[in-house]
């Protein structure tokens, strides 16, 4: 008798998840999925494509509808389907229509939502995030019949979403709060070479900017951002892509401990230890996840558990960073600023567009920031995850595995 | 149009013909070896090959300066002529003098020895001959009357055994150690011993070495004159027709083979096997150099040498002899004239009355000087001590070349007037002159030179003189007419001047002199123009010259007979003691003459001993701490140089080993003749060159590095530095004592100009390990590179020095840059062994390993490497 397995959340580390336990434990289980989103599992780090016009809907579909069929998975997508409510007494899950499915197994893996700006207007119109197919489909809406986009937020997808609206024919303004922009990923040069080499793709930037009002017309649609320099820009569209919080609140509901997320353990486990949360709903040992590659790891180590296999541990590990913008190399990874007891390593050749950095600390290292080459990114992170002593190698570490071996 | 025109090769004794093809559209000369030239047949070595690369005008000196300002030659004879005049009027003529050198041609040699001891009436004129074979112009003075050099090249070929004692031939005269190299492999069973405290590459072919101690060649060599009388291998019959003094002589020489070996600290067995075989072989030919000749008792190590060949009758016949190789291309030709300051002329000296009152009469002066000047040391010392006051240097850098010489740089900054006469603008010795006269270089000079074997060869012009240069005799006759001596120095070309000295050869001879080459006397201008080299005496009785003397047992002393001398071995002068517990020898390299100011001008010259280096013994290096590579201090009572450290086996503990080359405009520390002592012989006053007390520490610097740099660059001179000419490049090794606050600055202040391009900088820093590099690329091409570490190994700079000779960067060499690696797969030539086709150790190594190749031939087959001058064949052996 297999035992029952639901999942809410159809996205990415859910799914992977599935895919994970489909290979570790094919039998083991009876499978329902609930999903907000209409379709079959998409690769959500792939919108920025779709927005820029280099790959369609279909081009990103991880899992469609048949493939839920073929593998046994009772699919609850789209609307009405939403999860509203768990019962953990009596192990069911409900979604908004009433639809209920029984458990032995729940896995949560809701994601997060995106944070709007706490400034007055932000319920306008033309105010949107960036999250899922539904806004990239609003944001090609507007840039087919309007001009001015403000994008809110110099961070990865910020301006993946900024060269996609350009490309797209928009006059854009990215506004950031900070001085340089990917200022969790890259440091000060690196910053202004990436920000120059926008600039040249025709995207404008308001920096160390403070957001005060968005203002709209009488049709409640956005018509202009203002700022506490007293300056405004016109706006037609709005986005905001300032980060994203947990979404845990069916979680809490539930009664499962939650603090920023939903806090699970090494083994992916929520207080109830028949729950499991993955992905950017969750809490681990303090740290909340907004990239794809830890969302893929934990996976594997849930479906582990769930198959009762049972020896994996997620650990978390410095996760590096790449902008999806087509002819823009760059790669973070780790402490890439270091502190007093860090020494760094930097190559730049201005006139190639290429600057790296090495944070080394204790013989090891500890960060890498590569703008224009990244070519040896996936070197230094293996470097860096397995902790190597770096002392032998270290006056070639800048020039790449190949000179260094 | 192209010409071809047969000329004397400039550097070693050897005295190569070279066949010059002249493209003087583009002032370019495709040199190649004269195959009609008895000195070397068509053969070359890596510098005489180089020639054509020397030629540039960069660099040179084009007009006469005074005090540092271009003026016309007018003014500067006029000052020249002037400060002689009022300096003889107000301290007498030996307060002036001329200090000379072997690198000026017969002619020139004659009229400046003319002007010094004819008419200015002082014997104050002398030559850095005195530093090179002066000890043997004395032992062949003692031993013959006369300073003749018996045999000839031919003995090489002809001889059952060569000696090769105190000469690196293989490096310093490497065309006559090839004419070596094929004799012993046309006949393996030709001996060939080796003696020198060093396993110089000369050992290559040896087949015994003899690795004495330093300085006590006299005692083997009296250890050899009493042991082949023990055998009773003496040739008595000759001995008493033919030489005076020999019983004083084995008396003095009366040690036993325990003793030598003792003294000399050599392996019984080998000293005997060695005495073996010179008594066992007739035909025994004694090559001697430097290591005889500068030392304290040089003289004396000459005359035992020739002792041996006199009490064996093995001199003046095919096949034998004791033979000087002289250092300079015309140090015989200095010798002819006079050039050393106890000669007069045409190898007559102060020593006779009748030879002054000759000459007086020859040259009809009434001036003439009666009593030897000051030779080259004390010549220094009289001036540094303000004995001389006005002093006229040619072709020649004593600042950098003469012991205790930074003695001599004061002497010469304290003296009142100096003028020196160069064609190379900046050298240690031309920056302290108030006078600078451009003499025409090697390309340009017309006029004749006498090798080692006496053979009297012509060096004719290839080029127009560059700029203002005028011949040395030209600027010499001008000075002296300048100063009333108009009827004596009426010279209007070189053979007028070469007539003269011919006929003074033969003036009242009657075969009394060995130098005569009167049938010159009356020579045509078109023969001499078209003159083929010859050997000395020319005259009467030899007018085809004549290729061995004393083959008749007639020598040139009063009574005819040779003159055994008794030889009292000495230790050199100053022992190493405490505190300097070391010795300090000095020497040639293959690739470079003298104080470099011509070869370094030619990049592939400047490869295969880049550095100034100092040679220590292993157990040596352990004791002082000392790596190969590493830098390390080198001190003497007298002076200090940096140089890069070699640990080889090649030197005997105790002692140390540089070459002599590096001048101030090379190398920040790298001048050897700073250390050395003072000391010279009694009798020759040859300077004791090879033996110097030292001791030597590590050098650690904060940071080692270097720059590449395709423009000259006015680096701030940091402790240590050395400039090395490459091909399209100028690399600086450097080092210093304190880290630069910012390396980034300190580059861009080295290396930027105004050259209105716009460069793009490449840079590399890791702070924590006192590392930057970084490269400036104008137009995609690399302009200049430099590298700084603090504990970090440099890359080599082959690769990076390469990169320069393109046009362009390719993308994977850009990337690679700042690793100073070629980028992965593409290979690193390595350290350049063979100069001449440019071949490098890891390209040789390589096609070792991958065609299994077993010999030089072969190699030289498949790389071409070796197959020209041949002198990096040991390197290549080594490397097999």
């Amino acid at each position: 008798m297999k035992q029952r397995l639901v999942v809410i959340g159809n996205g990415m580390a859910g799914m992977r998840t599935v895919e994970e336990l489909l290979t570790a434990a094919p039998d083991k289980y009876d499978i329902t999925v609930f999903g907000a989103e209409p379709y079959g599992n998409y690769n959500r780090i792939m919108l920025s494509s779709v927005l820029c016009g280099e790959k369609t809907i279909e081009d990103i579909v991880i899992n469609n509808r048949q493939w839920y069929i073929d593998n046994g998975i009772t699919l609850h997508a789209g609307e009405g389907k939403a999860a509203v409510y768990i019962d953990r007494k009596h192990k069911e899950v409900y979604a908004q229509d009433g639809t209920v499915a029984g458990y032995e197994r729940l896995l949560i893996a809701t994601g997060s939502k995106a944070v709007m700006p706490e400034v007055p207007g932000s319920d306008l119109d033309g105010v949107i995030s960036f999250r899922d197919i539904f806004d990239v489909n609003k944001m090609l809406d507007y840039s087919r019949s309007h001009k001015k986009a403000v994008v809110l937020g110099g961070g990865l997808l910020g301006l993946e979403a900024a060269n996609g609206l350009v490309l797209r024919g928009m006059d854009v303004t990215v506004i950031h709060n900070h001085e340089i922009l990917l200022n969790r990923q890259m440091d000060r040069p690196a910053a202004k070479m990436l920000q120059t080499e926008l600039e040249q793709r025709g995207l404008k930037f308001k920096m160390a900017a403070k957001l005060t009002q968005l203002t709209g017309d009488q049709n409640n649609h956005i018509t202009a951002v203002s700022f506490s320099d007293g300056r405004q820009l016109e706006c037609d569209l709005f986005v905001a892509a300032i980060g994203v919080r947990p979404n845990m609140e069916l979680a809490r509901k539930a009664g499962i401990y939650c603090e920023r997320g939903i806090v699970v353990n090494d083994t992916l486990q929520s207080y109830d230890p028949s729950i499991y949360a993955v992905g950017e709903c969750i809490q681990h040992r303090g740290d909340t996840f907004g990239l794809v590659a830890p969302l893929f790891e934990q996976a594997k180590v849930c479906a582990n558990h769930l198959s009762a296999h049972g020896a994996a541990e997620y650990v978390a590990l410095p996760t590096a960073t790449k902008l999806k913008v087509t002819g823009i190399n760059l790669f973070s990874v780790g402490d890439f600023q270091g502190d007093e007891s860090c020494q760094s390593i930097c190559f730049t050749d201005p006139a190639l567009g290429v600057y790296k950095k090495l944070v080394i600390k204790a013989n090891k290292l500890a960060g890498a920031v590569l703008y224009g080459d990244t070519a040896d990114g996936g070197w230094y992170q293996q470097l860096l995850e397995q902790r190597e002593d770096i002392s032998g190698i270290r006056d070639a570490l800048i020039f790449g595995k190949a000179y260094a071996e | 149009m192209n010409t071809t025109v047969q000329t004397t090769c400039p550097y070693c004794g050897v005295g190569c013909g070279i066949s010059a093809k002249i493209d003087e559209a583009h002032h370019h000369l495709k040199i190649s070896g004269d195959a009609t030239h008895p000195a070397n047949f068509g053969r070359l070595c890596s510098k005489g090959s180089a020639l054509g690369e020397t030629v540039e005008l960069k660099g040179r000196l084009l007009q006469p300066k005074v005090y540092g300002c271009e003026t016309s030659w007018t003014e500067a004879l006029d000052l020249v002529a002037d400060s002689f005049i009022n300096t003889i009027q107000k301290y007498g003529a030996d307060a002036v003098a001329i200090y000379g050198s072997g690198q000026l041609l017969t002619e020139d040699y004659y009229v400046a020895n003319k002007l010094m001891k004819g008419f200015i009436g002082s014997g104050n004129m002398d030559t850095n001959s005195r530093l090179c074979m002066s000890s043997s112009v004395a032992g062949h003075k003692r031993a013959f009357g006369s300073d003749t050099v018996p045999g000839c090249y031919e003995d090489l070929e002809l001889a059952e055994m060569i000696v090769l004692i105190g000469s690196n031939a293989a490096w310093c005269h490497p065309v006559s150690f090839q004419r070596i190299r094929a004799a012993k492999e046309s006949n393996p069973k030709l001996k060939i011993v080796v003696i020198d405290p060093r396993r110089t590459v000369s050992c290559d072919i040896a087949d015994l070495h003899l690795p004495l101690a330093s300085g006590s060649d006299a005692a083997l060599f009296n250890g050899l004159l009493h042991f082949l009388s023990g055998q009773g291998v003496l040739d008595q019959a000759y001995i008493k027709a033919h030489t005076e003094g020999f019983e004083l002589a084995l008396n003095a020489a009366c040690i036993d083979i325990e003793q030598v070996a003792d003294t000399c600290r050599l392996d019984k067995d080998d000293l005997h096997r060695f005495y073996e075989w010179f008594a066992g072989h007739e035909k025994v030919v004694s090559l001697y150099s430097q290591g005889i000749n500068q030392s304290s008792s040089g003289t004396d190590k000459v005359n035992a040498i020739i002792n041996c060949h006199l009490a064996t009758g093995r001199i003046g016949k095919p096949g034998c002899g004791p033979f000087s190789l002289t250092g300079q291309p015309n140090a015989m030709g200095g010798r002819e004239v006079g050039g050393l300051s106890h000669q007069l002329a045409a190898h007559m000296d102060f020593s006779s009355t009748d030879d002054i009152e000759r000459v007086a009469r020859f040259w009809g002066s009434d001036n003439i000087a009666r009593k030897s000047g000051y030779p080259a040391v004390e010549l220094f010392d009289a001036i540094y001590e303000g004995k001389v006051k006005a002093v006229w240097i040619m072709g020649t850098n004593p600042v950098v070349s003469l012991p205790n010489a930074d003695k001599v740089k004061q002497a010469l900054q304290r003296c009142e007037f100096v003028a020196v006469s160069d064609c190379i603008a900046d050298t240690d010795t031309t920056v302290l002159a108030h006078v600078l006269l451009p003499a025409q270089g090697w390309s340009e000079k017309d006029g004749t030179v006498t090798n080692s074997e006496r053979r009297i060869s012509r060096q004719r012009a290839l080029f127009k003189p560059a700029g203002g240069a005028k011949p040395d005799w030209w600027i010499i006759t001008q000075v002296a007419r300048r100063m009333g001596f108009e009827q004596a120095f009426h010279y209007q070309s070189p053979v007028e001047i070469f007539r003269e000295h011919a006929r003074l050869s033969g003036f009242e001879n009657n075969g009394s002199r060995d130098f005569d080459i009167s049938a010159f006397a009356d020579i045509a201008g078109q023969d001499y123009e078209r003159l083929q080299p010859i050997q000395w005496p020319v005259n009467q009785a030899y007018p085809k010259g004549r290729a061995r003397l004393f083959d008749d047992g007639r020598f040139f002393t009063e009574s005819g007979k040779a003159k055994f001398i008794a030889v009292t071995p000495r230790p050199p002068v100053n022992p190493p003691d405490q505190d300097y517990p070391l010795i300090l020898n000095t020497g040639r390299l293959r690739d470079q003459w003298h104080t470099m100011t011509r070869t370094a001008i030619a990049a592939k010259l400047n490869q295969h001993k880049p550095e100034p280096f100092v040679e220590v013994h292993p157990d040596d290096a352990r004791r002082y701490g000392l790596v190969t590579n590493s830098l390390a201090s080198i001190e003497s009572r007298w002076g200090t140089m940096l140089a890069r450290v070699q640990v080889t086996d090649s030197q005997l503990p105790g002692s140390l080993f540089v070459p002599m080359h590096w001048t101030e405009q090379y190398a920040g520390r790298g001048r050897m003749g700073a250390l050395v002592n003072a000391i010279v012989d009694p009798i020759s006053n040859q300077p004791e060159s090879k033996h110097t007390p030292v001791r030597i520490k590590t050098y650690q610097p904060a940071w080692q590095g270097f720059i590449l740099s395709r423009r000259e660059l006015g680096i701030d001179a940091p402790d240590y530095w050395v400039k090395i000419k490459g091909e399209q490049v100028y690399r600086y090794e450097l080092a210093g004592m304190t880290l630069s606050e910012n390396w980034q600055d300190w580059a861009k202040n080295n290396l930027c100009d105004n050259d209105g391009a716009a460069p793009q900088w490449q840079e590399y820093q890791d702070p924590g390990r006192g590392n930057y590099r970084a490269a400036r690329i104008v137009n995609n091409q690399l302009e200049s590179v430099v590298f700084i570490a603090a504990e970090s190994a440099l890359p080599e700079r082959n690769w990076l020095a390469g990169l320069f000779e393109k046009t362009e960067l390719e993308k994977t060499e850009r990337k690679a840059l700042l690793t100073g690696k070629p980028p992965v797969g593409q290979a690193d030539v390595g350290t350049i062994v063979c100069a001449c086709f440019n071949v490098g150790e890891k390209t040789i190594l390589a096609a070792i390993r991958e065609q299994g190749l077993k010999t030089h031939q072969e190699i030289g087959r498949c790389l071409k490497a070796g197959t020209n001058c041949g002198s990096c064949v040991p390197e290549i052996k080594a490397l097999l």
